[in-house]
């Protein structure tokens, strides 16, 4: 039988029992728009948090206390306190090839003026941070050094803050004074707005103040929690890093031989980790979602041995009039990779609707075509792999006896 | 096609053929020989059960034997391969079973095409032409497109007979192919077979109504399993000639 007659002679099969047919290919429509949709946020997310980490500049150096955590082994708590702010003043003062340095200490709570409240994240800065994040002063100034050496209390504000407290009044907030955690903060200055990033988090959210005012008055420590350098340029970066090691081992008075305790970590490589952690992430939920497609290659399969032993007479007939094995079997089999396959192509295209809504909804999303690509493949190969059992079974019938069942 | 050499068609030596059903074994050909020449109109004739549609599942190589050999143009069928068969049954073998077996759900046309459908030399057109050929031969010319449904026995029998002779068939046989049908048309489907047979075709026709032994040229009959009777028909009578005699019909068109 040639390959249109065994195409023509699947779909009426399949016409015969759509509602069956349609019941078994579900599994594969459901399979393939969720595997489609995981691909798609994972791809999407990766390119949108790339896109934000490249704004940031690439030339940003984030020196954390404690020694590389990438091993995954819990530290001591003190090992967390060795930045000082003397370190942070020894890289202003020695490292050449930082342009700009911050210390920075933050904390949550609760931010109050008159009977608004809201509640968000302090940063304490030095005033170089603006710079370092390339964020600029819409209303206002930043505080100065000065404010830094007397801890004053003044502190810079993103949008969301003005918005919460000040409602449409938001015009004349600069100098106004909010409490923060009960700690009179007065407004310096606006932030200009940045909006959400790719983590869904609202990057206006922010009050700035002098790291010093946010270490003696907020959190109470005399430690820094992070010194966030922006390297003179992004070849230069590494050399940066170099110079940073040396200053902080002899601040900390390491010896030759003893492990940093801090680390120093280059958006660069923060831009490879988050990516290699999307792919992980992503890689588990596509075998999740693969998964589901084996369980409906299994359904697949169960409703053709049903239809082959149903359609035991019918078999034994076409071999009685001359079918082979052979045609047999690639009828049934045809008939199963039909099934997978529509069942792709409507997943496929259940996966893109779903992607264009939750597009819409902000969540960053982009079908790669591969996954398309991917997904046919997949179902082509499900339909033979999940076929052969049922077609073997068929193609092995003896004409006569089959003519016989009933 | 006619030679008048008298080739051997099909011939079979002790051909037996046991089922087992449960234990016991029931014994439904018991060791049958003959030769059939090409061009013969054999009837073949038995009680209910004396094994005439299992000696003609082993002719159409639908079966193999349980001992015996069969041989088909002089090739022991055993040792074909079941593709092989199952060609030799697409080109060679017309076979009209006793309870027609056409496809449900499925029109007049499309089930006398199937056995079409697995011989590549026949694209869909033709395909088309050599089924309707068929039918108008059978008398269905205007029943293409009925399903199997939506016909009475005796026309789904006679689809069952177009799709026998739709592949041009050298052997044709013929399990109870007028048993359904009121004495015109059967006499009209016994006119077709004795045209086949003057056409130089091998039929092999089992009947349980002796007159139709009169209008072939060779009638063996069965008992039990075994061969009881195999006489040659010497003065074959010709079909045209009882229909000429039947009272004219009303319901015809
Ligand atoms: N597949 C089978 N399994 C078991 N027994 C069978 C099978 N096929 C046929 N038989 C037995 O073989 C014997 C012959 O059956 P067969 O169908 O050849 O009879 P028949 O001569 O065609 O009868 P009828 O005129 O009623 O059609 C019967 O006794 C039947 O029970
Ligand atoms: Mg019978």
């Amino acid at each position: 039988m040639n390959f249109t007659n065994l195409i023509r002679v699947a779909m009426r099969a399949i016409m015969n029992n759509k509602m069956r047919t349609f019941l078994s290919m579900l599994g594969i429509i459901i399979g393939v728009a969720a595997v489609i949709i995981m691909m798609a946020i994972g791809q999407g997310s990766k390119m949108s948090i790339r896109g934000e980490l490249s704004k940031m500049g690439t030339n940003l150096l984030t020196i954390r206390p404690g020694a590389d955590m990438r091993g995954g082994v819990r530290q001591d708590p003190s090992a967390m306190q060795t930045l000082k702010v003397a370190d942070y003043e020894s890289i202003k003062q020695k490292a050449t090839l930082a342009r700009y340095a911050s210390a920075e200490v933050s904390s949550g709570g609760q931010v109050i003026y008159g009977a608004n409240n809201t509640t968000t994240t302090i940063y304490g800065e030095a005033p170089e941070y603006l710079d370092i994040k390339l964020w600029e002063v819409e209303k206002g100034d930043c505080y100065t050094e000065d404010d830094i050496r007397k801890s004053a209390k003044v502190c810079v504000v993103g949008q969301t803050i003005v918005e919460e407290l000040f409602g449409d009044k938001g015009y004349d907030c600069v100098g106004k004074t909010i409490r923060f955690k009960s700690i009179p903060f007065r407004i310096v200055g606006v932030l200009k707005g940045k909006g959400y990033n790719s983590w869904g988090m609202d990057q206006d959210n922010v009050m700035i103040a002098p790291y010093t005012t946010v270490m003696k008055r907020i959190v109470a420590q005399t430690y820094l929690s992070s010194i966030v350098v922006s390297a003179v340029s992004e070849e230069k970066s590494d050399d940066c890093i170099e110079e940073i090691n040396e200053i902080l081992r002899e601040n900390h008075k390491l010896k030759e031989g003893d492990a940093n305790d801090f680390t120093v970590h280059s958006q660069q490589e923060m831009m490879e980790t988050m990516s290699t952690t999307m792919d992980t992430i992503t890689i588990i939920l596509v075998v999740a979602a693969a998964f589901s497609l084996l369980v409906a290659g299994i359904g697949i399969m169960n409703i053709m041995l049903v239809s082959v032993t149903e359609r035991t007479k019918e078999i034994g007939l076409r071999m009685s009039v001359g079918a082979r094995g052979k045609d047999i079997s690639r009828q049934f089999l045809i008939e199963a990779v039909m099934i997978s396959l529509t069942g792709g192509v409507l997943g496929v295209l259940l996966g893109y609707l779903l992607c264009t809504a939750a597009s819409s909804m902000g969540l960053p999303c982009s079908i790669p075509l591969w996954s398309v690509i991917l997904s046919f493949t997949v179902c082509a190969c499900i339909g033979l792999i999940f076929g052969f059992v049922p077609a073997r079974k068929a193609a092995r019938m003896d004409p006569i006896e089959a003519i016989r069942y009933e | 096609m006619s030679e008048d050499k008298r080739k051997v068609v099909i011939e079979l030596d002790n051909v037996k053929r046991d089922f087992k059903v449960g234990d016991e074994v029931v014994h439904a050909l018991r060791g049958i020989s003959f030769k059939i020449y090409e061009g013969e109109f054999v009837t073949i004739m038995g009680t209910s059960g004396s094994g005439k549609s299992t000696l003609l599942n082993q002719l159409g190589c639908l079966d193999t034997p349980t001992s015996g050999e069969y041989y088909l143009d002089g090739t022991p069928v055993r040792k074909m391969k079941r593709s092989e068969r199952a060609i030799l049954r697409n080109r060679k073998i017309g076979f009209v079973f006793q309870n027609y077996n056409l496809l449900a759900k499925t029109t007049s046309v499309e089930n006398v095409e199937l056995p079409l459908m697995y011989n590549n030399k026949y694209n869909a057109r033709q395909r088309r032409e050599a089924a309707v050929k068929a039918l108008q031969a059978v008398g269905l010319g205007d029943r293409l497109e009925h399903k199997s449904n939506q016909m009475s026995g005796g026309q789904m029998q006679r689809v069952a007979i177009a799709r026998a002779l739709v592949n041009d068939p050298a052997v044709i046989l013929a399990d109870e192919a007028t048993g359904n049908l009121d004495t015109r048309t059967s006499y009209e489907m016994l006119l077709l077979f004795q045209k086949l047979h003057h056409e130089g075709r091998t039929i092999i026709f089992v009947t349980h109504n002796p007159e139709i032994a009169l209008y072939s040229s060779r009638n063996i009959m069965l008992r039990d399993g075994k061969i009881r009777e195999d006489v040659v028909n010497e003065n074959i009578v010709d079909v045209r000639e009882v229909i000429a005699k039947l009272p004219v019909q009303n319901d015809e068109d």
